[in-house]
């Protein structure tokens, strides 16, 4: 299923949309993921790690460096993945090099092949996406525009014309990261870029507690939730721990 | 070496692979650049810094003892004599100015060995700035004199614990730090690297080295040289920001060789293979997976896995040349010139000083202009521990 499919269902039926995010790698990831999905996820965020991680804060970091110390590459993601049927759709998020080595085209395919319905790669923004957006369109693997604050109208315009999946808004200012408060910038950019489009708008970084995403959630039409989850997985290792985790986000959204 | 356009490429290298929170802002500072650099004003005005602060220009240097023993002529374009005792002053300088003209009121950057963060500390100081520098963990050890510096000057100095803890995670604390407060923060990168406009706005501001050594090359060389030019101009490349500016004032004429030397173990052109890290295509030491590898060299300015996208340009078109020196030629060529010439090099620099060495045979009666890129006085307390007996 698409993600595009499966998010505007939720928020079709009067829903918000629930995506966790877990580094792919680490630990009992995969039976992670199967948690996730079980407490209610929409879809799943799966990180592909990269050394030089950009865009994370330091829990993300730390989840990037042991799966790369348990000797993950990109191929034994996708692999893993391409065995294991959740029942929602799977974004892989990495970084621009490491689907640059693996070569654009064969990436597309091969994540394709592995079931994954969409990528996400923050430093590959709209000036530099041409090239691999074009083969993943045609590989039919979505790839997910982020709409950042910074954006002016006009930007945010074409930004999330080339967004397909849904559009990933960035709640603030910064890196992945959890923070005590929702950033005011939060509910901001999440209006402006539903005003842009059909497709769902999810608001991602620094989202920590349930509270936070059902702040957010009244204007946005879903969630994504990374760096309180990792440090969930980090700290227990445990796929109970994190399905627990999801679960109290789920119904807190349910309840509204 | 000409301008580039607004996607910032230089042949198949260079863009602007960065988050989207940033775009923007590098958009704005290619604008603000841009009319800056054809202000006549803004040119005044650093000019001005430059000669009446940094102490530009810098002299050329005939090297005739060393020279002799090498059997050529070698001159030597003297940055470590500029203020804060390098090169790096020059891009700082253009840098703090333009932040100010765009109304940012602090300066963040990273630093490898010290010379930049140094550099930064005291362009902020001298405009009345706040500056933060990341600097790798490992590297604040090897280059604890830097650091006070920086702090005497006024800097807040934050290691960068993250990956090798060298420059090139310095890179990403920075990058980081600059996406959370880009409203008001200039990122005054110390290399012509990075995303546009970075790689093409530094080597402008560093233009004047090679312009100069140009103008005084031509003066020393002419009556008896047919072209009033070296026949090969040598600098240590890191990020590639000192060959970058003295390339500049040779790469239109084809007689003249270029050559950037790197550590052997960070050769990012040497064993390169093109990437995308840190906002620009260029080539990078990877894994086949495509996971950035650490670079190692004895001096924490070379430590890194990237080179400036216009030197993979200048590579992959035959323009320029990029060869390997080990630490261990490195550390002899640094007692070389300080012997030689009285001049302590920095050991960034000396690896220029290491080929010319190593090269001697085939530069034999040849004139050859070496980038001195700073000097060595911080570099003093690492090289007292692996040479101390020696001496
Ligand atoms: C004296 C000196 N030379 C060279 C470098 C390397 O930088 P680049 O390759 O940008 O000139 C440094 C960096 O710290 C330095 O301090």
């Amino acid at each position: 299923m698409s993600l595009a499919a499966a998010l505007g269902s939720r928020r079709d039926l009067g829903g918000k949309c629930l995506v966790p995010y877990l580094t792919g790698g680490f630990g009992d990831w995969t039976t992670m993921l199967g948690a996730a999905a079980d407490a209610g996820a929409d879809a799943i965020e799966v990180g592909i790690p990269f050394s030089d991680p950009v865009m994370d804060g330091p829990v993300i970091q730390e989840a990037s460096s042991r799966a790369l110390a348990e000797g993950t590459t990109p191929a034994s993601v996708l692999d893993a993945l391409a065995r294991i049927d959740l029942g929602v759709p799977l974004a892989v998020m990495t970084y621009v090099n490491l689907v640059y080595r693996f070569g654009y085209e064969r990436f597309a395919r091969t994540a394709a092949a592995s079931s994954v319905a969409a990528a996400i790669l923050p430093d590959l923004p709209l000036e530099e996406c041409g090239e691999w957006s074009e083969v993943a369109d045609a590989a039919g693997v979505e790839t997910v525009m982020l709409a950042a604050p910074t954006a002016s109208d006009d930007r945010l315009d074409r930004v999330v014309a080339r967004s397909r999946g849904f559009v990933y808004a960035v709640g603030l200012l910064g890196i992945t990261g959890e923070r005590d408060e929702l950033a005011s910038s939060a509910k901001v950019i999440a209006g402006r870029a539903r005003e842009r489009t059909e497709l769902p708008v999810l608001v991602g970084v620094g989202i920590s507690t349930p509270a936070q995403a059902v702040e957010v959630c009244e204007v946005a039409d879903g969630v994504v939730i990374g760096s309180v989850i990792v440090r969930r997985a980090l700290e227990t290792g445990s796929p109970d721990a994190v399905g627990e985790l999801v679960g109290t986000f789920r119904d807190a959204l349910d309840r509204g | 070496m000409g301008t580039p356009g607004s996607d910032g490429r230089f042949g198949d290298f260079g863009g602007s692979f960065v988050p989207e929170t940033l775009v923007p802002a590098l958009q704005e500072l290619d604008a603000a650049f841009r009319g800056a650099w054809s202000d006549a004003a803004f040119r005044a005005e650093l000019d001005d810094l430059l000669s009446g602060y940094a102490g530009r220009p810098s002299p050329l240097t005939e090297c005739h003892r060393l020279g002799a023993e090498l059997g050529c002529r070698l001159l030597l374009k003297r940055e470590d004599l500029n203020h804060t005792g390098s090169h790096k002053i020059n891009n700082v300088l253009g840098q703090a100015l333009l932040a100010r003209r765009m109304g940012k009121r602090r300066l963040v950057a990273e630093t490898g060995a010290g010379q930049h963060g140094v550099a930064t500390a005291t362009a902020a100081a001298l405009m009345g700035m706040d500056c933060l520098v990341f600097m790798g963990e490992v590297d604040m050890e090897r280059q604890a004199l830097n650091v006070f510096r920086m702090r005497l000057l006024g800097a807040q100095v934050t290691p960068a614990l993250s990956g090798s803890r060298t420059l090139k995670d310095a890179v990403n604390e920075a990058m980081r730090y600059w996406v959370s407060a880009v409203e008001d923060t200039h990122y005054c990168l110390g290399s012509v690297m990075g995303p546009h406009p970075y790689p093409w706005m530094v080597r402008e501001f560093h233009r004047v080295i090679g312009t100069e050594t140009a103008e005084q090359c031509a003066a020393l060389l002419g009556s008896e040289h047919p072209t009033g030019r070296p026949d090969l101009v040598v600098a240590c490349v890191g990020g590639g920001s000192n060959a970058a500016g003295i390339f500049s004032g040779f790469a239109e004429d084809d007689d003249v060789e270029l050559i950037g030397v790197e550590p052997a173990g960070g050769a990012a052109v040497g064993h390169g293979i093109p990437g995308i890290v840190h906002g620009m295509r260029s080539y990078l030491v990877q894994d086949e997976f495509g996971q950035v590898l650490e670079a190692e060299s004895i001096s924490a300015g070379l430590d890194y896995p990237g080179v400036g996208p216009e030197h993979a340009h200048l590579s992959a078109s035959g323009r320029a040349s990029y060869e390997p020196v080990s630490d261990q030629e490195v550390v002899d060529a640094f007692v070389l010139l300080s012997r030689t010439e009285g001049i302590i090099p920095a050991l960034e620099s000396a690896h220029a000083i290491a080929w010319v060495a190593r090269e001697r045979e085939r530069l034999a009666g040849r004139t050859v202009v070496v980038n001195l890129s700073g000097r060595g006085d911080k570099d003093v307390a690492q090289m007292m521990e692996i040479l101390g007996d020696r001496l």
